[in-house]
């Protein structure tokens, strides 16, 4: 009798172990949330913070869900979204003409390599004031500074994509006599796409990180400019109301430019990993 | 004559960069562009003077306060979260959702709380730099060398020695990393938050130039932070590899084999 119940009690227990191991990180997630929330309330409430400056999320979630319901909160993230799309593929067409001129030449990779290094670590936020000179608070000032930042984050994988075609491969390409469009269609395209994937992702988290702040700086109507707004008013609940929604705009736009990149990538390494292990 | 051939190459985009700068705005083009000897001569009149003192400074000391708070916390979590399952499960929704919000964004709210400060200005900077640093440690302690793992497991290794020998060089690779990309987020977040409000600062100064409309003395503001922007990646890069060199003569043995 007692096997029996010691295999009963096995069994019960991998049973749970699989269950752990199934739900775990999504019940362990959802506590973690809570608690954050609980803590956030607790401290908001008891802590040493004016009240009025920080509100608990039992104000600042209900604020939250009726600004789903104002076409001004919409209208704020349709500017934003517009400057960061628009922003994003200006940088993308932009950097892929230039990275793939610069990229199929060895001697312009060589030359123009210290200027690209140069211009890439100056921080785009600098040139905040001379967007506001050139543009005023309108979406212009938001395009000049995200294509500038991101015009190098995507430039420099186009760049390092080129040149990390496989040298074998090229070369068994070209004593197959493999023809130009061929060896683009093939051989380069392949081996870049990883590498422009990579550096679309972080421009698009890039792009609306200074989306928002020239709003917030400059004026240009969207997320950011709403913040300012509110902190003028003195509404903290809208703000942090605000702050959750370009949270969840991050996380989306994460999501979207993963979810593409799985598509895109399937066949590589990378992706083909995440999905056996 | 390979060094100089290589010093030429390296030096000669940029030299006809500038003289074509300067070709283009010898007649004095634009209101808004400044000519190249103007801008150098207005670069050592504002910065290299008393500001390098009242304003630089500050700038770069609450830069390398809010890293170094950023790197501490950063790696202590990164350890933690990295090597016990329970609390990776219970912290990665949140913290994947506080590391979405745009740092910047949270300026208004500190200003609220903290006030106009060094303090709110260290915080914006550990709010945006630790993220890097935190995400990148987690990975390296978890991508750590099986090899070692089960040989570290073997002899018992536990506790502080453990951390010291194993962890933390295991993962350093991908820690200096993460402190890489934070010092360029940290740059960002310094000169924003101080755009923002602030009573001193290189991004206050470039700001006031700008509400002034003193464009020459706007453009040195700029082309300061773009040195700085270069000097701490190039420094951080020399000590990277410093660090490292054990990791990068690793690789080349294993390229090589």
């Amino acid at each position: 009798m007692t096997t029996v119940s010691q295999a009963q009690a096995a069994v019960a227990q991998s049973k749970r172990r699989y269950w752990w191991h199934k739900y775990g990180p999504l019940t362990m997630g959802v506590l973690g949330i809570v608690l954050a929330l609980l803590v956030w309330q607790v401290y908001a409430v008891f802590g040493p913070v004016n009240r009025h400056h920080l509100p608990p999320p039992t104000e600042v979630i209900p604020t939250f869900l009726r600004s789903l319901t104002l076409s001004e909160f919409w209208v704020a993230i349709g500017q934003t979204m517009t400057a960061w799309a628009l922003g994003l593929a200006i940088s993308i067409v932009s950097a892929l003409l230039v990275g793939l001129v610069i990229g199929s030449s060895r001697v312009l990779r060589v030359w123009t390599h210290s200027t690209v290094e140069f211009l890439r670590p100056i921080p785009a936020v600098g040139l905040i004031p001379v967007a506001a000179l050139l543009f005023g608070p309108r979406i212009g000032a938001e395009l000049m500074i995200i294509v500038f930042a991101c015009f190098w984050i995507i430039v420099i994988q186009v760049i390092y994509g080129i040149a990390d075609v496989d040298k074998v491969a090229r070369e068994t390409a070209r004593t197959m006599r493999m023809g130009q469009v061929d060896m683009v269609k093939y051989l380069v395209f392949p081996t870049l796409l990883p590498y422009l994937v990579t550096g679309i992702r972080l421009a698009a988290t890039v792009a609306l990180i200074l989306a928002v702040t020239v709003e917030l700086i400059v004026g240009t109507p969207g997320l950011g400019h709403q913040v300012a707004q509110a902190q003028i008013n003195d509404s903290p609940p809208a703000m942090f109301a605000l702050i959750i929604t370009t949270g969840l705009l991050g996380i989306l736009i994460n999501f979207v430019t993963r979810f593409i990149a799985n598509r895109v990538l399937f066949w590589h390494a990378s992706v083909r990993g995440e999905v056996r292990a | 004559m390979r060094t100089l051939r290589q010093i030429a190459i390296w030096v000669a985009l940029p030299i006809i960069l500038i003289i074509l700068w300067w070709a283009l705005t010898a007649r004095g083009a634009s209101f808004f562009v400044p000519q190249p000897a103007g801008l150098f001569s207005k670069f050592i009149d504002v910065w290299m003077g008393e500001r390098l003192l009242t304003d630089v400074l500050p700038s770069l000391g609450r830069l390398a306060v809010g890293l170094v708070i950023s790197t501490i916390v950063g790696i202590g979590l990164g350890v933690l979260i990295g090597s016990v399952r329970w609390v990776r499960w219970l912290l990665e929704p949140l913290l994947e959702f506080l590391r979405a919000i745009p740092s910047t964004i949270m300026i208004p709210v500190l200003l609220l709380l903290i006030g106009i400060n060094d303090t709110m200005k260290v915080v914006v900077i550990v709010l945006g730099c630790l993220w890097p640093i935190l995400l990148n440690t987690i990975e390296g302690v978890r991508s750590l060398d099986e090899v070692l793992k089960n040989t570290a497991d073997i002899y018992r290794f536990k506790g502080w020695p453990r951390l010291v020998f194993v962890t933390l060089p295991g993962a350093s690779p991908l820690i200096l990393a993460g402190i890489r990309q934070s010092i360029a987020v940290g740059l960002i977040l310094l000169v924003v938050s101080e755009m923002f409000a602030a009573t001193d600062g290189i991004g206050y100064l470039i700001m006031n130039f700008q509400n002034r409309v003193a464009i020459p003395e706007m453009w040195s503001g700029i082309v300061l932070l773009g040195i700085l922007g270069v000097m701490l990646s190039a420094g951080f890069q020399l000590i990277e590899k410093r660090i490292l060199r054990w990791y990068y003569g690793l690789k080349e043995a294993a390229n090589d084999s």
